[in-house]
């Protein structure tokens, strides 16, 4: 739909990286914990439980869309679903969660407040200063570090002296762990245990999950910088074909496996049939909702 | 001579300046190996080697990095890839960059000049749209401005380079490949400041700069069609700016208008209609600002196109300034 231009402007998509959303989500109750995302977030807003047509209709800007047309692909937000938001500032979101953290101190929610931001945010100076705050007010927020080794069309490990980013966490001695970000069963459990711990009172904790994204940084990034192998070979470790490997390996048929891919991509092209449909959004409300 | 486009031009004053002058540096996120986000700074990491370099996503150490090299000596160009990004770093320029000359009394300075771009394109999301060259434009010790033609792409980057205090120079990321023209590269490096009138004419003088000046040019040319002739000048330093080619333009047509895309209350629009108004210059209408509706921006196409003046709404607002009533 971006090639097409129904939709338009910078589209970033998790193809490659869908087992962390999905199994973070897994772990997390979203009736009351939160979660702040980056704008590689369609497939956290989704995890969450946002309604594809709303997805779809807000890429769309349409006025049925997550926003009604105000946010666009890469800063929506479902706060319904405890989806705060996309964040199109790289690391803004974590000192946005160690917030949500800190007001659940006060609000006796039991909230934990998940923020999940790049390898390349882990460079950003708020990143910092949230993780900081966070440890030293031993805070619920679970700070999730989705390691696709680039940062747009840099390789992060130009641009960092040790790779692995779990040890960022050791200055601030937040409890950590580095994880194979395309096994959702791995996910799920990881940020179960780190969801305990917040809600314990001994966050924060950090989560590295290595992962790769199989297309480009955004729609039409041609990914010159990237060797045509290294998507090939992370093709083969992708986390749908990893998941469906393991529920065949627990002997779950193809004929099952074959249904739900079925069910699921006419699930989302109805969801894209029902968005095209919808109403473009009202040019004349555009002045609301400036101030209350 | 062939046509470039405006981010080639712009990557034409790069190479010239790193070429001509080895204290120059080059960098920012994304801008040495890969060239660019946007593709300005193509093979500029080839043919220059280190000191063209791609840093982390830390904007405080890119503008910080900048501060300390050019105290040093070096003369750093460096790249924030969207205006709206210049926020996570603004100590860096307000409080360090602006101040280095003037409390050492010239003993330190910084020559640095800080690339970014900015504006609303289809679909951009409120916090990679703003126009915010007002907020540069405010403090004292910044230089400022906002190529709008290929020509000027190259001219006032060189310029900036050149010049001995930190400039920020606001590019537009909806013309860097939509916009092509002669370019002549090697023209002789102009001083900073000095606006430009682009279309002589004798009812209303409009000051704009950036993107919106093609707007205003369309708006100029419909109206030429009524029989009425726009007079339009392209700003293009908001610091220093050039109050006296405005004010000759307005005691010429006796009629003001301020356009930007940048929203209306505080815009750099309010300061030149001050500035005529405060020199006393006679005016058969009052002052007219054309700006963006105060608001966050909105990222559907028809949500922008409500918020932001297009040509139409240009035309007919200057209209009424000839004919009252016909608002
Ligand atoms: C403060 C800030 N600087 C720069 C950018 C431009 N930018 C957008 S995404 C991105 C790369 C982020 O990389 P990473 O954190 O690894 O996340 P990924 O895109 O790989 O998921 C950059 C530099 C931005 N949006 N915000
Ligand atoms: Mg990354």
């Amino acid at each position: 739909m971006r090639i097409e231009e129904q939709i338009v402007g910078s589209v970033h998509l998790c193809i490659g990286q869908e087992a962390i959303p999905v199994g973070a989500c897994a772990a997390l109750d979203l009736t009351r914990d939160a979660v702040f995302a980056t704008y590689r977030g369609h497939g956290w807003a989704l995890a969450c439980g946002t309604d594809p047509v709303a997805l779809f209709s807000e890429l769309l800007g349409r006025e049925t869309g997550t926003n009604g047309g105000r946010a666009g692909s890469a800063y929506l937000s479902d706060p319904d679903h405890g989806f705060y938001g996309e964040n199109s500032i790289v690391g803004a979101g974590a000192p946005i969660a160690m917030g949500a953290a800190l007001a659940a101190r006060y609000d006796g929610s039991g909230r934990v407040a998940l923020t999940v931001f790049g390898d390349g945010a882990m460079n950003q100076g708020a990143v910092h200063e949230a993780m900081n705050m966070a440890s030293a007010f031993d805070l619920p927020v679970v700070f999730l570090v989705e390691n696709n080794r680039y940062s747009e069309l840099t390789p992060i490990a130009a641009m960092v002296r040790r790779d692995d980013l779990v040890s960022r966490a050791g200055p601030y001695d937040m409890r950590a762990s580095r994880i194979d970000g395309n096994d959702v069963n791995a996910v799920r459990e990881t940020i179960s245990e780190a969801v305990a711990t917040c809600r314990a009172g001994q966050g924060p904790v950090l989560i590295e999950a290595l992962t790769q994204r199989l297309v480009g940084h955004y729609i039409g990034d041609a990914q010159v910088y990237r060797p045509h192998a290294e998507v090939e070979q992370a093709r083969a470790k992708e986390p749908i074909i990893v998941l469906s490997a393991t529920l065949r390996a627990d002997g779950v048929s193809e004929h099952e496996l074959a249904g739900i891919e079925t069910r699921v991509r006419a699930e989302v092209a109805a969801a894209a049939t029902a968005a095209l449909a919808a109403p473009p959004a009202d040019p004349t409300a555009v002045k609301e909702h400036l101030y209350g | 001579m062939g046509e470039i486009t405006y981010a080639q031009a712009i990557n034409a004053a790069l190479r010239r300046a790193l070429a001509e002058d080895p204290k120059t540096l080059l960098f920012g996120e994304d801008v040495a190996l890969p060239g660019g986000v946007h593709g300005v700074t193509r093979r500029l990491r080839r043919e220059f080697g280190d000191r063209v370099f791609d840093t982390p996503i830390s904007e405080s150490a890119i503008l910080g990095g900048a501060v300390g090299a050019a105290m040093m000596g070096l003369r750093p160009i460096v790249e924030i890839m969207w205006a709206d990004f210049a926020f996570v770093a603004f100590d860096q320029l307000i409080n360090q960059a602006a101040n280095v000359r003037y409390v050492s009394r010239s003993r330190l300075k910084a020559p640095m000049t800080i690339r970014t771009q900015q504006g609303a394109t289809p679909g951009s999301c409120a916090q990679h749209s703003q126009c915010v060259e007002a907020l540069f434009a405010h403090i004292p010790g910044l230089r400022v401005c906002l190529p709008a033609t290929p020509q000027d792409a190259y001219d006032l980057l060189l310029a900036a380079i050149e010049c001995d205090d930190p400039v920020v120079v606001i590019e537009s990321r909806a013309l860097y490949h939509s916009l092509k023209d002669t370019v002549d590269l090697d023209a002789p490096r102009s001083p900073i400041g000095g606006a430009r009138i682009v279309r002589p004419g004798s009812d209303i003088s409009v000051v704009t700069w950036g993107p919106m000046l093609h707007t205003v040019l369309e708006a100029a040319h419909v109206l030429e069609g009524d029989g009425i002739d726009i007079e339009v000048i392209d700003a293009r330093w908001l610091n220093p700016f050039d109050t006296d080619t405005v004010t000759e333009s307005v005691s010429r047509t006796g009629r003001l208008a301020v356009i930007h895309e940048a929203n209306l209350t505080g815009g750099f629009g309010a300061e030149i209609v001050a500035r005529v108004v405060e020199r006393g210059v006679p005016l058969s209408a009052p002052p007219l600002r054309v700006a963006t509706d105060d608001l966050r921006i909105p990222a559907a196409p028809g949500l922008q196109r409500a918020a932001i003046p297009g040509s139409d709404l240009v035309a007919g607002r200057l209209l009424s300034l000839l004919k009252p009533g016909n608002d």
